[in-house]
């Protein structure tokens, strides 16, 4: 009673101290939650910093590319008038000239010859060849002068390209890792015959991980089951076979591969020894010794390999969590153990299967060293080509492009998967 | 070119290099080709200049310009000299990725070196050249190099050849009945590039295809192959040192050039030339045949050689009967182009 006296009567809870309730408990949950954010910033700044970033920077180098912007300053300025109709008025090869002499100083020629032989085949050389011979166009008309050195100055599309580079900003690596390019007039067409790869390749990629995943789950499935249906003991020693390899190092486990599919490795004596090769050449599937290595087959053999615990692992744990009881019950009533089996059990498994099979197939989408080692060159999936980008030809615009492609693709199916399967259902164990 | 990614790459190897060692301030990475053609390096320049009170990292590629492009855009050079082959020296030139050498400097007579005036950025070390071998004691005596590689009716199997266009399809264009002077007219025009991967479509199934100079001697040796390009120096490495029956094939061989480059921006570029200067000397450069069949640049060298390595030099003349030329000014101006068709045809 005389602490309520002692407080203005107002009808407002208080705190012992005499501030409002509502503010006490504010400032306490405050208090809370910024040390609960203490804890987790080390973690959200290393997210923020290893993975959202990288991936900001890798959106941005998909359609940034300065090289001509920056290179032919003035040709570009000049060319803002063309209309594409017919060649560039003098002006424009006048402004060419300055630039490129600019840039064969600076040896910069080289890198605008690169940049538009993305879109020309062939004109690096050119360029370069320009570059080298430019510095002798003194007076004009410049116009005659650059046609002479190289008959590609004399050609719209030249002229186009450079128009189109003009800004830093660029749609030609994301289209073109889809075998797509802008046509002189701006349209965008199929890239010619003999360039068309990229798109080869990321189906290549998807149909790889698919067979892969679909290989795993036909292998993993009966073994998961054998694994949460077996007495503890047995159970016990057959999982060790399932983990050991899972924790040996991917680089092993591909190595091993290549030893064993190697030609006159040990599969091929085997099947040399037992009279299989015989056989297979006899009904003429084969013509001389089989072959393994740098094959499609050796790349899903090895992936599925290494895959095979990522997709058997979630069914496991889901399959440990269903009570033999359902099983009982549906035979009591009259299933036969196959109806049973499908109808009852295997519908409780799904959970485990797709968070499995999801996790099997996003993994495969990105796998590089494998089909590096056990595969040949039509058996390379996009990080092979990114690696390559970036380590033989250091091109970030195109590496950077087909990283963009690879994470659209999997945040596509990542969707597609939550609409069909539903996220929320999704049990890693 | 200041892309955003390049900045974020500087970081990152200024961080490995942070992480992994700090490189003391006078010590000079060297890069170059790996396994046998670096170990007669080691022991014909790198052991005799540390020996001599310097300090000397090594490393390891396989020829990929675009690794000493991006060090140089992303102004974090790593590597202080760079053994690089002719059209690597042209096109790295050509873009400002190497130094322009000072000759001067390197108190060294331009005109005694072959190929002293190929580069205005390279020193010219050695003549190496490009060939195929075979296992003799598996394998018949091919008549020619073209029988070798694309006669598969008479040698059935696999063929191990390098991952990349230079000389492949040089060598693809003259079996396909090109005479070797107009190799390169053909080749510069699109028909004649897809009329050499044509070719090489008859055994495209049948192609190992190699990135390191190793690699060819080893798949020979595993029998996985029935024949193997490579250096010369790297099969007669397995020749002399693992006694591999193998048997160099010098029809139709392709010289070549290597060469000391310094990448542009290095923040030890004295060290670099002293470096250059000291390997370039004609009694080292001699010293090298010891370990490695390759031609020294340096034409002082030529008296100072071993006798019994002059048969196996690709300038031997037995060797030089049927030899093709390759044109690095060519490739030095296409190769980039022909890189990207090439590895389209490849994954085709």
């Amino acid at each position: 009673m005389a602490m309520a006296q002692a407080l203005p009567d107002d009808g407002i809870m208080r705190a012992a101290d005499g501030t409002p309730l509502k503010v006490a408990l504010a400032r306490a949950q405050r208090r809370e939650k910024l040390r609960a954010m203490g804890l987790i910033l080390p973690l959200f700044l290393f997210i923020v910093l290893s993975f959202v970033t990288p991936i900001l920077v890798m959106l941005y180098n998909a359609v940034y590319d300065p090289d001509v912007a920056d290179n032919l300053p003035q040709t570009i300025s000049a060319l803002k008038a063309w209309d594409g109709t017919d060649l560039p008025p003098e002006e424009v090869f006048a402004a060419f000239v300055v630039d490129m002499k600019a840039a064969q100083q600076n040896r910069q020629v080289a890198l605008v010859g690169k940049r538009l032989n993305y879109e020309i085949s062939g004109i690096r050389s050119k360029v370069i060849a320009t570059g080298r011979k430019v510095g002798a166009i003194e007076a004009p008309p410049y116009k005659d002068a650059v046609i002479a050195i190289d008959k590609v100055w004399g050609e719209n599309e030249t002229w186009a390209t450079i128009k189109r580079s003009s800004s830093e900003y660029t749609p030609f690596y994301l289209l073109a890792m889809l075998d797509m390019r802008q046509s002189v007039d701006g349209a965008v067409e199929r890239q010619p015959a003999e360039r068309r790869i990229y798109w080869d390749v990321l189906k290549r990629t998807l149909g790889i991980s698919f067979l892969v995943t679909a290989m795993t789950l036909i292998f993993g499935y009966p073994v998961a089951y054998l694994l949460a249906t077996s007495p503890q003991k047995t159970a016990s020693i057959l999982m060790i076979f399932v983990l050991l390899p899972f924790w040996t190092s991917l680089l092993v486990r591909t190595t091993a591969w290549m030893i064993l599919m190697q030609d006159n490795g040990v599969f091929s004596q085997f099947l040399s020894i037992t009279g299989i090769t015989w056989l297979l050449n006899l009904f003429g599937y084969i013509d001389g010794t089989p072959r393994l290595f740098h094959t499609r087959f050796a790349t899903v053999v090895a992936m599925m390999h290494i895959q095979l615990p990522f997709t058997l692992l979630p069914i496991y744990s889901v399959m440990k969590t269903i009570s033999p009881n359902y099983m009982r019950a549906a035979k009591s009533l009259g299933g036969t153990p196959f109806y049973s089996f499908v109808r009852v059990y295997m519908p409780q498994t799904l959970p485990g299967v797709a968070a499995g099979c999801l996790l099997t197939f996003i993994i495969s989408l990105g796998y590089y060293i494998t089909p590096a080692l056990v595969g040949g060159p039509t058996d390379q999936m996009i990080s092979g080509f990114i690696f390559s980008a970036i380590n033989n030809e250091n091109n970030w615009g195109k590496a950077s492009a087909l990283g963009v492609i690879l994470l659209v693709a999997t945040i596509i199916l990542y969707y597609a998967y939550n609409k069909l399967v539903g996220i929320d259902r999704m049990k890693l164990g | 070119m200041k892309k955003f990614s390049l900045v974020l790459v500087a970081a990152l190897l200024a961080g490995t290099a942070l992480a992994t060692t700090a490189r003391a301030a006078d010590e000079l990475t060297v890069t170059s080709w790996g396994g046998a053609y670096q170990e007669s390096q080691r022991k014909a320049f790198f052991e005799p200049f540390i020996a001599a009170g310097n300090k000397i990292t090594e490393a390891e590629y396989s020829g990929e310009i675009a690794k000493v492009r991006a060090m140089v855009e992303a102004k974090a050079v790593t590597w202080d000299v760079v053994d690089v082959d002719t059209q690597t020296a042209l096109a790295g030139c050509a873009e400002g990725s190497f130094e322009v050498i000072d000759w001067g400097k390197l108190g060294l007579d331009k005109a005694k070196f072959i190929g002293g005036d190929v580069s205005e950025c390279a020193v010219p070390n050695i003549l190496y050249s490009t060939v195929a071998a075979y296992d003799t004691s598996k394998t018949a005596d091919p008549a020619s190099l073209f029988e070798a590689l694309f006669d598969q009716a008479k040698y059935p199997g696999k063929r191990a050849l390098q991952k990349s266009p230079f000389v492949n399809l040089e060598w693809a264009l003259m079996a396909d009945g090109v005479a070797p002077e107009e190799v390169y007219k053909v080749l510069g025009t699109d028909e004649g590039v897809e009329r050499a991967l044509k070719k090489l479509d008859t055994i495209k199934k049948d192609v190992v295809w190699w990135t390191a100079g190793a690699e060819g001697p080893q798949l020979l040796a595993d029998g996985q192959v029935v024949f193997a390009t490579s250096w010369n120096g790297r099969f007669y490495n397995a020749i002399k040192n693992d006694k591999k029956p193998f048997k160099i094939i010098w029809d139709r061989q392709a010289p070549d050039w290597d060469f000391w480059a310094i990448p542009k921006g290095t923040p030890k570029i004295e060290e670099a030339y002293r470096f250059i200067s000291y390997a370039s000397d004609a009694q080292r450069m001699a010293d090298q045949t010891k370990y490695i069949s390759y031609g020294p640049a340096n034409m002082d060298s030529a008296p100072m050689i071993d006798a019994a390595i002059l048969p196996d030099l690709p300038s031997a003349p037995d060797n030089l009967k049927t030899v093709f030329y390759p044109d690095p000014q060519f490739w030095g101006d296409k190769g980039d182009e022909l890189r990207e068709r090439f590895n389209a045809w490849l994954a085709q």
